[in-house]
């Protein structure tokens, strides 16, 4: 007997970190504009993400949409739960979006657009940070309802978890640029990811250091025998990430630094599924309690093992098309 | 007055999917157009086709990207105003909207960097083919969101369980409830003919001041023979979707045609005041009968009244009564500038009659009014339920404060306003310049790829020869 919920959590799941890491870099570059300069160098950040930045946050719509389909008890505690994070997560991201086209449409007022991008940017990373770090930190339940005041999210871990997810999406934006970009742009890119890499390390660490005090399970998970053989890993895997992150950065090469940041997303993600599994609402809600219908899980399931494998190689074209670095004078500049 | 944080949930949810669907009634037809453009212009070789391509995807980039974040403000708002509602019904609506996301938002996404940045890089075919895919996205979005609506308005397929919650049983039911066929095509041809009425009043615009004006004269002449065909097709197909709302939900006929009391012979009331309060409409004026006619295709037909239902599950009767007549007028009204086209093609040319260039100009934004006031008509006349019978919207909404509503309400509006202000401002800006000329025809020998010669993804192809992109 298959455990759909299971399998549905890893779907999810799956979603939720294709969204962080592809509109990760977007983000980034959004956060990172003001440092940019103004003119030649900003259109060539921005198009470096412009053809593919709909289709990477089309993750988050699957993640909000699936998490409704498959998990709606969590969906409706969550959304609730995190109202005013979601909201300016969300006008953020329409102030992000616009800004892509607006900003060419402008005569007069790209600095306005410009303005627009980073605001929207730092608005939705800062909040979906503090979204992070308010579902770890716990959600109160009753009744199957949301039972915890209006500003339960706001606390100093879920602020340190946000100042932490800005800098990973500024040092995500920075790598794509050193990948996509040539001259000038890629020297500045270079400068930002090298500061930007000792500071994202030094949130890891603090996060990594508070989070088993925040519930008995997670220190249980982390640093109690023999659980500890079986995570340990994690640390070890992230301290290598680490160092390849430093010295490919000080050695200058292009690739590896974008890698390596995404190494570390991804082991930062897979200490974040240790401290939750089976809870998809912490402390009380699992992913059994929260699940949809079998007919419902079932029914998404059939289309999602044909779908995404379809989606995955048609968003690989799209970015295969535009693949290499921006030309600097194509175009309009 | 007061107002309860249910009341403003509603109004925001009102708002935020008013301002939305003006964007994917505009696309999906707009995508349609764009892919027969280029499919004319790969058949034939004639650079007009490709002319009048490149001004609309213009417009195409900065309507889509409105989509696009006014959309993602939807799939959240059913968790953040709406969590109860989300947690009985998220096992049946919730897949349907999962399928929209993985066939339709993920393949217009996937494709629209290659069509709007990729021709150079792709050549012509491969182009071609991601501008079909974003149009076909269109579609199918259309399919899986209305149908999710289609359920809320005709539940089927359904049961419930102890925790209240809905849980699908039958898919095919689901998918293909009672309301869903005929709402699709009504939706779809409404997204058409909008599209049609937006190219129609560019063309003509710019035909008014310069009637050689080549790519407006096929843009006015398409958009015209889109309304002269489509409008009386939509009048059909409302017709039969009005007629599977009396057999499903005959208590919004009844709003929609302000009657109170249940009759045999029921007058057609063409204008009144509906009064929920005194349970009758003021100053009606009646044809006789027709209002059987219609409804039940018989003079002496029984029609149902607001009365026959019980009055605390009465729509609020004037804006569903006052939506309705709108829309309906607005049909009308694109039915008779398509049959004066026709008119005006057999004694001679569009380009000569400016008359009708002004009326195609002030019908221009027509679509969308009618478009708003569809939806006015069918959401308000599904109150006071959110699934329709089973689900009342008091009992829908979040456990949230007044003030949390209030203030993410004025946020929403303040926002809306400026983002959706400067990019209506840039459209009609884009709209205001006459189309290019066409340049050369296409070669079919020799497909354009660029051998060698990478234009960078910031080259819009749209917008390589746009001045007010140089110098960026």
């Amino acid at each position: 007997m298959i455990d759909l919920a299971f399998v549905w959590a890893l779907l999810i799941a799956f979603a939720v970190f294709a969204y962080v890491v592809l509109d990760g870099f977007d983000l980034g570059i959004g956060i990172l504009f003001p440092w940019i300069d103004s003119g030649r160098e900003r259109d060539m950040a921005m198009n470096s993400v412009a053809p593919v930045w709909d289709g990477n946050e089309t993750w988050l719509v699957l993640g909000g949409g699936g998490l409704l389909a498959v998990f709606p008890l969590a969906y409706a505690i969550i959304m609730t739960a995190l109202y005013a994070p979601v909201i300016a997560m969300l006008l953020g991201l329409i102030l992000r979006g616009v800004a892509f086209e607006f900003r060419f449409k402008s005569e007069n007022n790209k600095a306005v657009w410009d303005a627009a991008f980073f605001a929207g940017s730092l608005t939705a990373a800062l909040s979906q940070g503090i979204m992070l770090g308010a579902l770890v930190q716990g959600i109160a339940v009753e009744n199957r309802a949301y039972a915890g005041g209006w500003f339960d999210w706001l606390t100093p871990f879920s602020v340190m978890t946000a100042i932490a997810l800005v800098i990973g999406y500024a040092l995500l934006g920075a790598c794509w640029m050193i990948m996509k970009t040539e001259g000038e742009l890629r020297e500045d890119a270079f400068a930002f990811a090298r500061k930007l890499a000792v500071g994202l390390l030094i949130a890891i660490g603090v996060v990594s250091l508070w989070t088993p005090f925040l519930e008995a399970q997670y220190f249980v998970r982390w640093l109690s025998w023999p659980s500890i053989l079986f995570v340990a890993p994690v640390p070890i895997l992230t301290l290598i990430a680490a160092w390849r992150l430093i010295a490919s950065l000080a050695a200058g090469r292009e690739r590896e630094p974008f890698l390596a940041t995404l190494a570390l997303f991804l082991l930062c993600y897979i200490g974040l599924a240790i401290n939750l599994y089976p809870t998809i609402v912490p402390p009380s809600v699992s992913i059994w309690d929260a699940a949809a219908p079998e007919s419902s899980l079932v029914f998404l399931l059939v289309g999602a093992l044909v779908l995404v494998p379809m989606i995955l190689a048609y968003t690989a074209y799209a970015y295969w098309v535009f693949r290499g670095k921006v030309d600097p004078d194509g175009g309009y500049h | 007055m007061d107002f309860t944080a249910l009341d403003l949930a509603r109004f925001q949810f009102a708002f935020t999917i008013s301002a939305h669907i003006i964007f994917p009634a505009f696309t999906i037809g707009l995508a349609s157009y764009l892919a027969v453009l280029e499919g004319l212009w790969l058949a034939t070789g004639r650079a007009i086709y490709m002319s009048v391509f490149r001004y609309w995807i213009r417009i195409f980039a900065v309507v889509f990207g409105m989509g696009v974040v006014s959309g993602l403000v939807m799939s959240y708002q059913f968790g953040t105003n709406w969590s109860v509602f989300s947690d009985k019904a998220g096992a049946v609506i919730g897949p349907l909207m999962g399928y929209e996301v993985l066939t339709a938002f993920f393949l217009e996404a996937g494709f629209l960097g290659v069509m709007l940045f990729g021709l150079n890089r792709v050549g012509p075919r491969l182009h071609f083919m991601a501008t079909l895919m974003v149009a076909i996205g269109t579609l199918f979005s259309a399919f899986w969101i209305l149908s999710v609506n289609s359920w809320m308005q005709t539940p089927a397929g359904h049961a419930i369980n102890d925790a209240g919650q809905f849980v699908p049983v039958d898919w095919w039911a689901i998918v293909f409830n009672p309301s869903f066929p005929y709402r699709l095509v009504h939706m779809v041809l409404a997204a058409y003919l909008t599209t049609a009425f937006v190219v129609g009043a560019v063309g003509a615009w710019h035909l008014l001041s310069d009637r050689r004006d080549a790519p407006a004269r096929l843009m006015m002449s398409m958009a015209l023979w889109m309304a002269t065909l489509v409008a009386p097709l939509q009048i059909l197909a409302g017709d039969l979707h009005g007629l599977n709302t009396l057999e499903h939900q005959p208590m919004k006929i009844a709003a929609m045609e302000g009657h109170y009391e249940t009759r045999r012979g029921a007058p057609l009331i063409l204008f009144g005041w509906p009064d929920n309060a005194a349970e009758t409409t003021h100053y009606a004026l009646e044809i006789p009968k027709a209002g059987s006619l219609i409804l039940t295709h018989k003079a002496d037909g029984e029609v149902k009244g607001l009365k026959a239902f019980p009055k605390q599950d009465w729509p609020n009767t004037p804006l569903v009564f006052w939506s309705f007549r709108v829309m309906v007028g607005i049909g009308f009204a694109m039915l008779g500038l398509g049959l004066w086209s026709l008119l005006v093609r057999w004694r001679g040319d569009l380009a000569d009659v400016r008359s009708l260039q002004w009326g195609s100009v002030l019908m221009g934004p027509s679509g969308f009014v009618a478009v708003l006031a569809g939806w006015i008509t069918t959401e308000a006349g599904r109150q006071p339920y959110t699934v329709y019978g089973l689900l009342r919207t008091a009992d829908s909404v979040s456990p949230i404060a007044l003030p949390a509503v209030a203030t993410s309400l004025v946020a929403f509006i303040v926002v809306y306003f400026l983002v959706f202000g400067a990019g209506t401002y840039y459209i009609l800006r884009l709209m205001s310049r006459p189309p290019d000329a066409p340049v050369e025809d296409l070669d079919r020998d020799e497909p354009i790829r660029a051998a060698g010669v990478t234009p960078g993804p910031a080259q819009h192809i749209v917008e390589a020869d746009a001045p007010e992109h140089r110098g960026g």
